[in-house]
């Protein structure tokens, strides 16, 4: 393998035996990374995978790139180090429900508002598997688990909508075993800034089939894949996503005979921040679950100001260290100490 | 304390009058200016040739409310002819802005020491607040003291009448009146202040002149003998020094000068993770203003974003640093766990503070000792220096860096709020003498299908630094045991021995890359040493030389390499017949000393939040030789 050959899936698998149970989720996000990134072009020795604690979390040992198995929760506080420290690598968070939204809240708020140019897979398995099966801050009410035998009493939090109010300006869902999820994945490394992307993942053991509501194949139905300029449509385009402007919220409407223009049927807009926030918070059940790419708006990334600063507040200063400790007021004492 | 560079021959100590040297306290609200007069003071007494040392004192509250006790902040400044070694025990003079200043600070004062009282302050209100029931100016309470008293705000006001500034602005000008008084009894120039007040208020001149009316009204009131010649005037020589370029300097700009020294040196960039915490917010404020020297400062979320972006940098290639107090290396301790597991360089400053929990944010205190030390999960060795002075922070900066690059392990650099705030004179460094220690990175591409191992050893049992971006170099690392050579996870029984084995020995090691432990005063064995660390260098130093002059046997020896410690310690201790350690905690190094060496250390502890004073040492040398 030299620089310059075109690389397969193969070139970004390790040789270490692969640690997730047998039919968990994790295998298809690994597969379809694998899969993605011979296609965009990143080279290994340009890429790293930063996670924090969890199942998922064990991802870069599976990733022939540089990888950091950090700390419980701060995988984001290692990579804005690392992107700060060099801005040519490509970053990617690999992170999970509990990691990133229960320990580690704060530094997933943090790098998504201050817009780190990196790529964030949340996957979300709604529970916590590596330490077998407690409920998790995306667990819905009632969970039953080994902390909450009779249930959970909490409300859980939604990754996109505390993504879009933390001020990520990328914001992406997709399915484990979807074919689409390379897609989603070429579409966030594409954005410059943050890219938040939520990984419905199962796990089999502890939560099996959570998702399948909509994931199962006999429930695709249930999925809005949203496309920049078209209408959101699903249920193989007899249904579509209406605003009800009185209530000022989604409705979901009938499409007859494809005939979306009459059903007022909205046209995707990504740009659009006020139906981003309609589209994160859609109650499953009443809504289908919205996925693809929901809200894109680039802005500034957080590194590339840093190094514009760094590089002005530097110019035309010359690192002279000799100057430095000799600033201030000084004085000289000469032989013989003078007098006033 | 400007230590080094102070020590007098006998042929100087013979040549000059006998030395001399005053505390002057400048105590007052906490709105009232005192650390600034303070600061002026202080660069007009360096300026003058004395050799210094100085103690801030401040409350945690911002302001606090005005007038209370709980809101005095002093300053206090040791000048004079000799080496000064500490900000001294007693002040013989006392500036008191308010009855609070008054009721807080007088009984430190030396008998027959001088008071100096705004009587304009004295009022019913504030004597209440301040929980006098009478006037002490007035009722003969401080007889046993000088008292000078006159109205300090009315004279202020008087003075900048002419610029047009509010009642409240006006009176804010109190402290430049009063430094104009110090610096007349100290015959100090006034030239430097009014340098820096044209600075600070560019923007404002009337400011400006405002300030310097009242510096100039404060001075020539003592010069008119307005007060029929009441205020003693004293010059003091200036103290004898190795000559050269000297700058006054604190522990919080030395640190961030060794730092950016330290990276120099190395060929790095820096890069550091901050986040905002007394006492040690000061280096985040002194390094963000470096860029110029390849540092890159970043004000994170919390501690642990800090040092996790820290050693983020690291990892990519930069020389990461982090700083913190007490609390905040609490929130790190998982993070340096980490950095001991990958092995990755780290400098990780502890500016230490009263504990434990929340504690006494604005004072001092050693008792992280063991925090640094043990202070992790897991067998977690790491280094750990001490800085016992401002000027021997930047040394100390240097220090941590190279050994954190050259042994691939985080490094902690131990200082305190006395160190990070107090300011002494230091004479300017001559980069050239420093030895530089460029990273070397290893690039090495293995041949086509050998692997390469991340975590082999060179003779220091050091692993290669390997950055992201490396061609032929993936691999990956993180906080799970790892195989002894490849760096793959590993849990096997015998790998585990093995990895806890080298991380010991790889810390331990450095012990023959540091020097051996000297003796900074008297004789290397005999009756009694007296074994410091940190900022108690400048009482226990005082201490020892006083009982030195007595003819007694002791020795000051003071440890800055804790961990490890220097290899000749233990039979340097044991050539003593007793062994006391006086600390600012409850007895850590005396635990260290103790477990290391089975020697019969005796603790000699202070926990009120203020340094040492020299006569408590004394008293601690003379029972131990009892």
């Amino acid at each position: 393998m030299n620089e310059m050959t075109k690389l397969t899936a193969k070139d970004f698998a390790t040789d270490q035996e692969v640690r997730w149970c047998p039919g968990c989720g994790d295998y298809a996000v690994l597969k379809a990374v694998q899969r993605t990134l011979p296609e965009i072009g990143v080279r290994p020795e340009n890429t790293v995978f930063v996670s924090g604690i969890g199942c998922s979390s064990r991802f870069p040992y599976y990733m022939e790139t540089y990888g950091f198995h950090t700390i419980h929760g701060r995988a984001p506080t290692f990579a804005t180090g690392i992107k700060l420290a060099n801005p040519d690598l490509s970053v990617w968070i690999i992170t999970g429900d509990g990691d990133a939204l229960s320990i580690g809240g704060n530094h997933t708020m943090h790098v998504l508002r201050r817009n780190l140019d990196c790529q964030i897979l949340l996957f979300n398995n709604e529970i916590y598997g590596l330490t077998k099966g407690q409920y998790s801050p995306t667990s819905r009410v009632g969970t039953r688990s080994p902390s909450t035998p009779f249930g959970s009493v909490d409300r859980p939090a939604s990754p996109c909508a505390f993504a879009l109010g933390s001020g990520a300006r990328f914001i992406a869902r997709g399915i484990d075993v979807h074919k689409n999820l390379p897609d989603v994945l070429k579409a966030a490394h594409a954005h410059k800034g943050a890219a938040f992307v939520e990984i419905y993942q199962n796990c089999i053991v502890y939560n099996d089939d959570v998702f399948a509501p909509f994931t199962a194949k006999e429930n695709s139905g249930n999925q809005l894949w949203l496309k920049a300029g078209e209408p959101m449509l699903f249920s193989a385009g007899t249904k579509g996503i209406a605003l009800d402007r009185e209530a000022l919220a989604l409705k979901v409407v009938d499409v007859v005979d494809g005939d979306w223009q009459a059903a007022e049927v909205l046209v995707h807009d990504p740009r659009n921040r006020s139906v981003a926030h309609m589209l994160v918070e859609m109650p499953f059940g009443a809504f289908p679950t919205a996925l693809g790419v929901l809200y894109e708006d680039p802005a500034p990334t957080f590194e590339s100001a840093v190094v514009e600063q760094n590089a002005q507040a530097a110019s035309g200063k010359v690192p002279d260290l000799q100057a430095l400790v000799s600033k201030g007021q000084s004085w000289e004492v000469t032989k013989e100490p003078h007098l006033i | 304390m400007a230590t080094a560079t102070h020590l007098l021959t006998p042929e100087e100590a013979n040549a000059h009058p006998a030395p001399e040297a005053v505390v002057v306290r400048f105590a007052g609200d906490s709105g009232d200016g005192m650390q600034l007069t303070g600061g002026q003071f202080t660069l007009s007494t360096a300026l003058a040739g004395n050799d210094l040392a100085t103690f801030p004192d401040f409350p945690a509250e911002i302001r606090a409310p005005q007038g209370t006790t709980f809101g005095v902040s002093a300053f206090q400044i040791n000048f004079g002819s000799t080496a000064i070694e500490t900000a001294g025990d007693s002040p013989d003079v006392l500036v008191a802005m308010n009855p609070a200043a008054l009721k807080t600070n007088v009984n430190d004062l030396k008998p027959g020491g001088l008071i100096i009282a705004d009587e304009g302050e004295f009022g019913v209100r504030n004597l209440a607040k301040a929980g006098y029931e009478g006037n002490p100016l007035e009722d003969g309470s401080l007889a046993k003291w000088q008292l000078i008293k006159f109205n300090i705000s009315q004279l202020t006001l008087d003075a900048v009448k002419p610029f047009g500034l509010g009642n409240k602005e006006a009176l804010r000008c109190k402290n430049m009146w009063t430094l104009g008084l110090a610096l007349w009894m100290f015959d100090r120039d006034r030239g430097p202040i009014e340098q820096w007040l044209r600075t600070k208020f560019a923007k404002a001149p009337e400011l400006v002149e405002a300030n310097i009316a009242a510096l100039n009204a404060g001075h020539a009131y003592g010069e008119t003998a307005e007060i029929g010649g009441q205020i003693p005037q004293h010059h003091i020589e200036p103290a004898p020094a190795e000559p050269g370029l000297y700058r006054t300097v604190n522990g919080a700009e030395a640190i961030s000068m060794g730092l950016v020294a330290g990276a120099q040196l190395a060929g790095l960039k820096m890069f550091f993770g901050g986040y905002p915490i007394t006492p040690a917010s000061a280096i985040l404020h002194h390094l963000s203003r470096l860029k110029e020297f390849g540092v890159t400062t970043f004000q994170a979320e919390d501690e642990i974003a800090a040092i996790g972006s820290a050693i983020g940098a690291s990892y990519a290639g930069s020389l990461g640093v982090t700083s913190s107090s007490g609390p905040g290396i609490a929130l790190k301790a998982e993070a340096m766990g980490l950095a001991i597991m990958t092995e990755l360089p780290l400098v990780i400053i502890n500016s230490q503070r009263g504990g434990p929990s929340t504690g006494l944010p604005t004072k001092t205190e050693q008792s992280d000792l063991y925090q640094a030390v043990y202070g992790r999960n897991g067998d977690a060795p790491m280094p750990v220096i001490a800085a016992r002075s401002p000027a021997d922070a930047f040394d100390c900066a240097i220090e941590a860096c190279r050994i954190a690059v050259q042994y691939m392990t985080p490094v902690m650099l131990l200082t305190d709020g006395y160190i990070a705030n107090a300011a002494e004179p230091w004479k300017v460094p001559d980069m050239s003498g420093y030895q530089p220690f460029k990273v070397e990175f290893y690039e090495e591409v293995p041949e086509e299908g050998a692997g390469f191992n991340p975590y082999a050893r060179d003779e220091k049992l050091k692993r290669p630094w390997i950055r992201p971006g490396t061609y032929g170099l993936t691999h990956r690392i993180g906080g799970i045991e790892k195989n002894v050579g490849t760096g793959h996870i590993d849990y096997a029984p015998a790998n585990h021995q093995t990895m806890t084995d080298i991380r010991q020995n790889k810390v331990l090691g450095i012990a023959d890359a540091i020097p051996e432990q000297d003796v900074c005063l008297g004789a290397a064995g005999g009756t009694l040493a007296v074994v410091g660390w940190g900022s108690t260098y400048g009482p226990i130093h005082q201490a020892v030389r006083r009982a030195r002059a007595k003819g007694l046997d002791v020795s000051h020896i003071h440890i800055r390499h804790i961990w490890p410690l220097p290899k000749n310690l233990g039979d340097l201790l044991k050539s003593f017949d007793k062994v006391i350690v006086p600390e600012m905690n409850t007895g850590q190094l005396k635990t260290v000393l103790r477990d290391q060496y089975l020697v019969d250390a005796r603790p000699v502890n202070k926990v009120s939040g203020q340094p040492f004073k020299i006569a408590e040492i004394e008293a601690a040398i003379q029972e131990a030789l009892q």
